[in-house]
């Protein structure tokens, strides 16, 4: 293991790996909240489902930041990783139906399985993306963009075109496990691998590749390496995310896995600050509260219906306008690639460096 | 053997159309470096004004070569100033910022394009498709076979788009490589700042190429309207990216490969749909696209340019 090295390198990098998320001590910690919010929620369809939206995309906002905020390549396909994942943990959950494990509970059983069956489809979205990461040996830029953007067409169309993945139609009668405790689990994963791989000595030499690849390829970053590794853990993360999504929404289908899905989760790291996994997850918790809390707003002052559909329509061009100024007033996003702990005002003590 | 003919006019009826969008998506990419997301979607404005202006002629006007023109006129010419705009406001701020930022504009400026135009408040149109008008009276100009149901069929419109394409190319390649504003575009496009020196007028060059394009955009749109015949405001979204996938197998920033890029995407798309399967079409196109990147990373005509340290 590396060890947590203290070197600032000046420019609000993060310095070593935060004590909170060393070891199995977070789990220890992580997991009984996590049961308590389950059993806290029982009884509210939806806030379960509003808390493991916004779980899946925070673990689509974190893991796309790996590839487009700590390498600095811009992918724009993150969609079609969600949807190899979603899809096949999909197909895999509607095979096991039946199965159970003979000597565990069935409550137990099933969130074993499903835990298999997000592996499935976490392990061939992280296919994919080596798949995909493969070209960005000797494509770069905008080069990259367009190409992740076409693989994640071209699995939207591939799918599309598949009997075994329902077509037009998507999949439905996909066992609805899934669950808060378990989505916010996977969140919880996602951002210990994010902060450790940003502490790590892996995650220096993913930032030297996105300040400038031919200076860190000079000083012996095995840049293409790296690049593809960094698609790999995202992708997976995304595969997972997809099956989680698959597991809490009645129907799944091409629909949901567009180029639109995709920037959605580009404006989450885009407005967090590329390179930053809080800012990551603030974007993500807000975009998705956003829009909700509008047609909630909206509905309690007793507006009409056709008012509170206009708020999912304005959505989109709000997102568009979002993405504009928020590159002409602050284009390294609201934190930078600093995390939120580094912009505390000043009277809430901080974490001493190094720790 | 009709049905080989057949596809290989479509295909070329339809890869023109690419090729004039990919034109616009070349020239800004040449001049700034910057992949204009938005051009499909300045492209989808376009067709909207000439809609409306074709819809205030009526219907009379609307076959006439006068009333064609003014339409043409009109969106083209409202669409240089949407350019103008675009670029003044969104753009230049960012031209020393990194590449990334005004990539990430553009998609911004995309996504407020194409589904601000979904929205059905005020003048805006609506999610719907809506029929363009005939604006140019359809008429088979060649046909085999059986006149009323012949084998192959060369419609007016098809001959129209390929001699437009076909004339703006060679109208681009004189702009950019025998006028003086072309050698000051090159120049740019070769060192903005250095050209800055040499008493260019660097921003004006900018906004110029800008509109140019956004005016070819609308062209184009218009054309594509025609052979569509219908229009939505998320066409922009989908044809700009088939339109760019074409400057890019061409060799993006290079006027003759857009064109080259644009024959052999609508030939490829034509001949899937043709003889293969019509659902795969937008996945070929992409599919098409990597092969092309992976075996020639600048695209077909392109170089790739050594990386300055």
């Amino acid at each position: 293991m590396h060890t947590a090295a203290a070197v600032s390198s000046g420019s609000g990098k993060p310095s070593g790996i935060p004590a909170p998320l060393r070891g199995i001590f977070p789990l220890l910690v992580a997991l009984p909240v996590l049961l308590l919010l389950e059993w806290l929620l029982s009884n509210s369809p939806f806030a379960t489902y509003l808390l493991s939206i916004m779980g899946v995309n925070i673990i689509l906002a974190v893991s796309l930041n790996i590839v487009n905020g700590m390498t600095g390549q811009f992918s724009i396909g993150h969609a079609g990783f969600m949807a190899v994942g979603a899809y096949l943990s999909g197909v895999t959950s509607l095979a096991l139906k039946d199965v159970a494990i003979s000597f565990l509970p069935v409550a137990a059983s099933d969130q074993v399985i499903l835990v298999v069956t997000l592996l499935a489809g976490g392990i061939a979205a992280a296919i994919c993306g080596f798949l995909v990461g493969l070209p960005s040996l000797r494509l770069r830029g905008d080069y990259l963009a367009i190409v992740t953007l076409g693989f994640g067409e071209i699995i939207r169309v591939a799918v599309q075109n598949t009997e075994a993945f329902g077509k037009a139609l998507g999949l439905s009668g996909i066992p609805q496990t899934s669950s808060v405790a378990m989505v916010g689990f996977w969140v919880f994963l996602v951002v210990l691998v994010a902060r450790r791989i940003a502490a790590s000595s892996h995650g220096r030499s993913l930032w030297a590749i996105r300040e400038d690849e031919v200076a860190a390829e000079a000083m012996g970053v095995n840049t293409t390496g790296y690049k593809v590794r960094a698609f790999v853990i995202s992708s997976f993360f995304a595969g997972v995310a997809g099956g989680l999504f698959a597991h809490f929404v009645p129907i799944i289908n091409p629909g949901s896995f567009t180029f639109v899905k995709s920037m959605e989760i580009v404006v989450m790291v885009v407005l967090g600050g590329l390179g930053s996994t809080t800012g990551a997850i603030v974007a993500a918790v807000f975009l998705t509260l956003l829009p909700e809390g509008l047609r909630s707003a909206f509905t309690a002052f007793g507006a009409e219906g056709s008012l509170a559909q206009k708020v999912d329509q304005i959505r989109m061009p709000v997102y568009g306008m979002l993405l504009v100024a928020l590159m002409l007033a602050r284009p390294q996003g609201l934190f930078g690639t600093r995390e939120i702990w580094e912009i505390l005002p000043r009277w809430i003590p901080r974490r001493r460096k190094g720790m | 053997m009709s049905q080989l003919l057949q596809h290989l006019i479509n295909g070329i009826a339809a890869g023109t159309i690419y090729a004039l969008v990919a034109l616009g998506y070349t020239m800004v990419y040449g001049v700034l470096k910057l992949i204009n997301f938005a051009h499909g979607d300045v492209m989808m404005v376009g067709v909207y004004m000439g809609y409306s202006t074709a819809f205030m002629l009526g219907r009379q006007a609307q076959g006439t070569l006068w009333g064609v023109l003014l339409i043409f006129l009109v969106a083209m010419g409202g669409c240089a100033l949407m350019g103008f705009l675009i670029e003044r406001f969104a753009y230049r701020p960012l031209r020393e910022k990194p590449r990334l930022t005004a990539l990430i504009t553009a998609i911004g400026i995309s996504f407020t394009l194409s589904y601000g135009f979904q929205l059905d408040i005020g003048f805006l149109p609506g999610a719907a498709p809506r029929a363009f008008p005939q604006i140019i009276k359809p008429a088979m100009w060649f046909t085999v076979g059986d006149p009323e149901f012949p084998d192959v069929v060369l419609w007016n419109w098809q001959v129209i788009s390929l001699l437009l394409a076909v004339g703006l190319m060679a109208g681009l390649q004189y702009l950019v490589y025998r006028t003086r504003f072309g050698r000051a575009m090159r120049a740019v496009s070769f060192d903005h700042r250095v050209a800055a020196l040499m008493g260019i007028p660097t921003d004006r060059v900018i906004s110029l190429t800008f509109m140019i394009g956004s005016a070819l955009a609308a062209g184009a749109g218009l054309l594509y309207a025609i052979k569509d015949t219908s229009v939505s405001p998320l066409m922009g979204l989908y044809v700009g990216l088939k339109a760019f996938v074409a400057a890019v197998i061409g060799g993006i920033g290079n006027v003759p490969g857009a064109m080259v890029g644009g024959l052999l995407l609508g030939l490829v798309e034509e001949f899937v749909v043709g003889y293969a399967a019509s659902t795969w079409r937008d996945a070929v196109a992409f599919g098409f696209l990597i092969l092309v990147l992976l075996v020639r990373p600048g695209g077909l005509f392109g170089r790739v340019a050594a990386e300055k340290v």
